[in-house]
């Protein structure tokens, strides 16, 4: 694809680019200051769950900072892209003013640019891997930000073209689970010419894009754009549907579907089994984010009732409880507290995430471990016990081991608590496959190459299989998954042909 | 409206008025309430179109449902389903929000979301005699159980109870499957005057039960349960947690069985009665009592 070398070296050799690096000498473009993300007024942002806090670039600001990419021989910026997006190329068409050939470039390998260009743990990622970074030791090209400028530009354009698909080949293909990596199967799916349906359990299409990561980082109308595209490539989305409840795998393949995405997510809130974790006002992420993000609980209007705490303790340092966090700030509490054993080093979650919640204001005890919980007359949290953590020597995960230090324990008061410490791959679809197999972490085994699970027709990515990741890597398996598919049904049609 | 005059009128085609047939038939006959029936003016039974729940439902799952966009989800038990219309019955009882949206459509609107079936089917054998003890609304998801085990040969005595009369719901469909039918009232307005385990108790001393079933209020559970504890008789009790999504994402319905944490929508609803943690469930279920009594508030008001 387009890490192939050859492939590079050609778009890189097309005139308008040298063109361009002849433009400007290289001390030039790394005299350059990196560009600052323009933001919300943290004491203004707090206020409001859906406004978004990073406000994007300006053309100018995208222009001048597309100018600092050196558009490199051998740009190591690909390799660290989970979905290897033509970055040199995408970003030397922003510095062109060519953006909507940015954006397009950024479609040739990511389905879902504007959602990536805000949510990636670019400084992971791509921009780990910037030759600036890498080699100079000055701050990398802003991948993410201009990943995000252009896609944004294309859609308030109004000029966003729908990618073109193949003819039909009428062959039915199904996914199960609409997060990013269905999402991202069903875009390549449909260009290849399959007749693709997402079904999805809850009431709305996103997954986790939609219940889980709150408006302030990622407006719900940004996705919706995105499913419309797809709608209109031809992917058909039926919400309301358990694939293994609503209807079996049988049943689906009596209707049809001929080769299946699993693609069902880690939904499965983990709990820590202490004491009193069962009283009321003590509720997973999942729950708490589900509640505010997909059923609105913070509006007036809505059915769905949410806890308004004022003293909230959040478990864990992840994204996810970052994000709670950030939410409960914005529902009114006084103090919004991360309690995470480890020390900020080794925190999951974006680097921009805890900027942000520092910046508004979320108090943050590292290295401290909850015990127990208490509760009023009526069950209802009030109170928890916690201990103080030191570092010991490095885990399997490579991160120092917290170990808890005698004699370290207090109380805090709280009336909501989080837990966000991890969820567990979602068990309904492998308990309904019993030749399906699943490792003993109950992530579906695949093979890594293609995807494919033991089931021949059954491909799986995303969360589901790596039982926790990111968007983008959901989104690569998706088309890695896509294009093995494709292969799988094309050989096996063509085998059946011969036959005949 | 103005949508619908802009598609007839371009409707001259035949092909296009399949299209807008197959269009109406696809979007608005979905979950397509058919019938409605007053219980009482509290509980009400609905006949509901869904035909992929119809087909794959069975005694003992539920759905979630969701009733306008700002509506919340909750479930409901599948009281019954017929395969061949391709229906689901459904019976709530007015409790508060939700339930009272529910209960305001009318018989060819719609209900906006409905998921299912769900949570784990009832574990149906040849066991003997079996128990089957539905509180108030519970008799509802008792009936499709009560259904299932006469049909697997079973001798089925049921005991159905409620405040007063004019909660007895389902009785005469309950009578169909059972081969004996105690009404209780609390009251006494009607039956036998007492608690349900008075009835249990009966049943209990005079024969030998091979498994029961009870169904109802939390409270109610807990007392059955305690009942058939002290006779040693295998008791599953079916829950009401509040839920949120019913697949097992969020955690809402959590309950404490054996001392473990479980999942009423993906591990349940029905557990070992005598394992369960009652009291914490009773805490669990007040949980947002005051949020809702707000949401009431404003929505008598509306
Ligand atoms: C709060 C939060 C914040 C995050 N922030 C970031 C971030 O900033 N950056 C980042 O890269 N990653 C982030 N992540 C992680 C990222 O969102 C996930 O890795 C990603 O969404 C996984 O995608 P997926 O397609 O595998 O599954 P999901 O997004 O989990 O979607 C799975 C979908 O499948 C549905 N489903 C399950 N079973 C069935 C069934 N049987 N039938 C039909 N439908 C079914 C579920 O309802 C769900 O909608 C975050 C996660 C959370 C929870
Ligand atoms: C698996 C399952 C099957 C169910 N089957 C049926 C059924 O067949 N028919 C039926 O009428 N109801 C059934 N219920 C209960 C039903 O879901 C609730 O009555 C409903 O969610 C209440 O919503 P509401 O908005 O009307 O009331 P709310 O405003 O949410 O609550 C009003 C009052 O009811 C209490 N309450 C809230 N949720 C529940 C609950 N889940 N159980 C008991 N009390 C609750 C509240 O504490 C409050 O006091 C079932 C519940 C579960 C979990
Ligand atoms: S998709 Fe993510 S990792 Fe890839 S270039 Fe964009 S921001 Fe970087
Ligand atoms: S490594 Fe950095 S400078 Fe080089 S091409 Fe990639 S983004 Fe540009
Ligand atoms: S209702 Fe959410 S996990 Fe059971």
């Amino acid at each position: 694809m387009s890490l192939d070398p050859e492939y590079l070296k050609t778009e890189r050799s097309q005139e308008w680019r040298a063109t361009l690096r002849s433009k400007t000498k290289n001390k030039e473009r790394t005299a350059i200051q990196r560009v600052h993300m323009p933001e919300q007024d943290p004491m203004i942002r707090v206020k409001y769950q859906d406004r978004e806090v990073n406000l994007g670039i300006t053309s100018d600001q995208a222009a001048l900072e597309a100018s600092r990419c050196m558009d490199c021989v051998n740009p190591t910026c690909i390799e660290g892209c989970p979905v290897n997006i033509n970055i040199p190329k995408f970003i030397k068409q922003i510095e062109n003013g060519d953006i909507l050939g940015a954006a397009a470039t950024l479609k040739e390998t990511n389905a879902l640019p504007a959602v990536c260009g805000r949510v990636c743990p670019q400084e992971k990622q791509c921009e780990a891997r910037c030759f600036y970074l890498e080699k100079m030791n000055l701050p990398s090209v802003s991948i993410g930000h201009l990943e995000r400028f252009a896609a944004d530009f294309e859609r308030e354009s109004g000029a966003a073209n729908i990618p073109k698909t193949a003819e039909p080949n009428g062959i039915k293909v199904s996914t199960v689970g609409s997060g990013p990596a269905a999402l991202a199967f069903a875009g390549d799916m449909v260009k290849y010419g399959y007749n693709v349906t997402v079904f999805e359990a809850l009431h709305e299409i996103g997954g986790v894009l939609k219940y889980g990561i709150p408006e302030f980082r990622l407006p719900n109308a940004i996705v919706d754009f995105e499913l419309d595209n797809l709608k209109k490539m031809g992917v058909k989305f039926e919400t309301n549907f358990i694939v293994g409840r609503t209807a079996s795998f049988d049943d689906l393949r009596e209707e049809g579907f001929q080769g299946f995405f699993l693609g069902s997510g880690a939904g499965l809130p983990r709990f820590m089994d202490i004491p009193g974790e069962n009283f009321n006002g003590i509720l997973s992420s999942n729950e708490y984010l589900t509640r505010v993000n997909l059923m609105g609980a913070n509006s007036e209007t809505s059915d769905t009732p949410v806890i308004l705490g004022k003293r909230v303790a959040v478990i864990g340092g992840g994204n996810t409880a970052m994000d709670s966090v950030r939410t409960a700030l914005r529902l009114g509490a006084d103090r919004a507290m991360i309690i995470y054993r480890r020390s900020e080093a080794e925190m999951p979650a974006r680097i921009e995430e805890v900027k942000h919640a520092k910046e508004e204001g979320v108090e943050f005890m590292n290295l401290c471990n909850p015990l127990e919980y208490f509760a009023d007359e009526k069950g209802m949290v009030n109170r928890m016990r916690l201990n103080r953590m030191g570092l010991g020597e490095p885990d399997a995960s490579g991160r120092r081991r917290p170990v808890p230090i005698d004699g370290s324990e207090f109380e805090l008061d709280v009336d909501l608590v989080i837990v966000a410490v991890g969820v567990s791959p979602n068990p309904l679809v492998p308990s309904c496959l019993p030749d399906l197999k699943v490792s003993k972490w109950g992530t579906i085994v695949v093979d890594e190459d293609k995807m494919q699970s033991s089931i021949e027709e059954m491909f799986a990515g995303g969360d589901i299989v790596r039982g926790g990741a990111t968007v983008i890597l959901a989104m690569g398996d998706g088309r890695k998954a896509a294009e093995n598919m494709h292969i799988y049904l094309q050989n096996k049609l063509s085998n059946s042909t011969k036959i005949n | 409206m103005i949508f619908f005059s802009i598609v007839q009128a371009g409707c001259n085609q035949s092909n296009q008025i399949t299209i807008f047939e197959r269009f109406f038939s696809i979007y608005f006959s979905m979950n397509k309430i058919l019938e409605k029936e007053y219980f009482s003016d509290k509980v009400i039974r609905f006949v509901v179109e869904n035909k992929k729940i119809a087909i794959s439902r069975k005694a003992g799952n539920f759905v979630i449902l969701k009733i306008g966009e700002k509506g919340e989800r909750f479930p409901l038990t599948i009281a019954d389903a017929d395969p061949v219309k391709g229906t689901i019955t459904l019976v709530v009882q007015i409790v508060g929000v939700s339930s009272a949206k529910l209960a305001a459509l009318e018989i060819g609107e719609s209900i906006t979301d409905l998921v299912g079936p769900l949570g784990k089917p009832t574990d149906i054998e040849l066991k003997g005699t079996i128990l089957a003890c539905g509180g108030g609304v519970g008799v509802a998801p008792l009936l499709p159980i009560v259904e299932a085990f006469k049909k697997a040969g079973n001798r089925v005595i049921s005991v159905i109870a409620a405040r007063s009369k004019d909660l007895i719901i389902l009785e005469d469909q309950i009578r169909r499957w059972s081969d004996e039918v105690i009404v209780m009232t609390d009251d006494g307005s009607y039956g036998r005057q007492g608690l349900i385990t008075a009835g249990m108790e009966e049943v209990i001393k005079r024969e030998k039960i091979d498994e029961c079933i009870v169904i109802g209020p939390a409270i109610m559970m807990k007392f059955a349960s305690l009942t058939t504890k002290k006779y040693n008789i295998p008791t599953q009790a079916s829950l009401n947690s509040i839920m949120v999504d019913g697949t097992g994402m969020c955690g809402a319905c959590r309950v404490t069985v054996g001392g473990k944490t479980r999942f009423t929508c993906v591990d349940g609803p029905e557990f070992d009665a005598h394992q369960i943690n009652f009291d914490e469930m009773l805490m669990r279920l007040g949980g947002y009592r005051a949020e809702e009594v707000i949401a009431n508030n404003k929505f008598i008001q509306q």
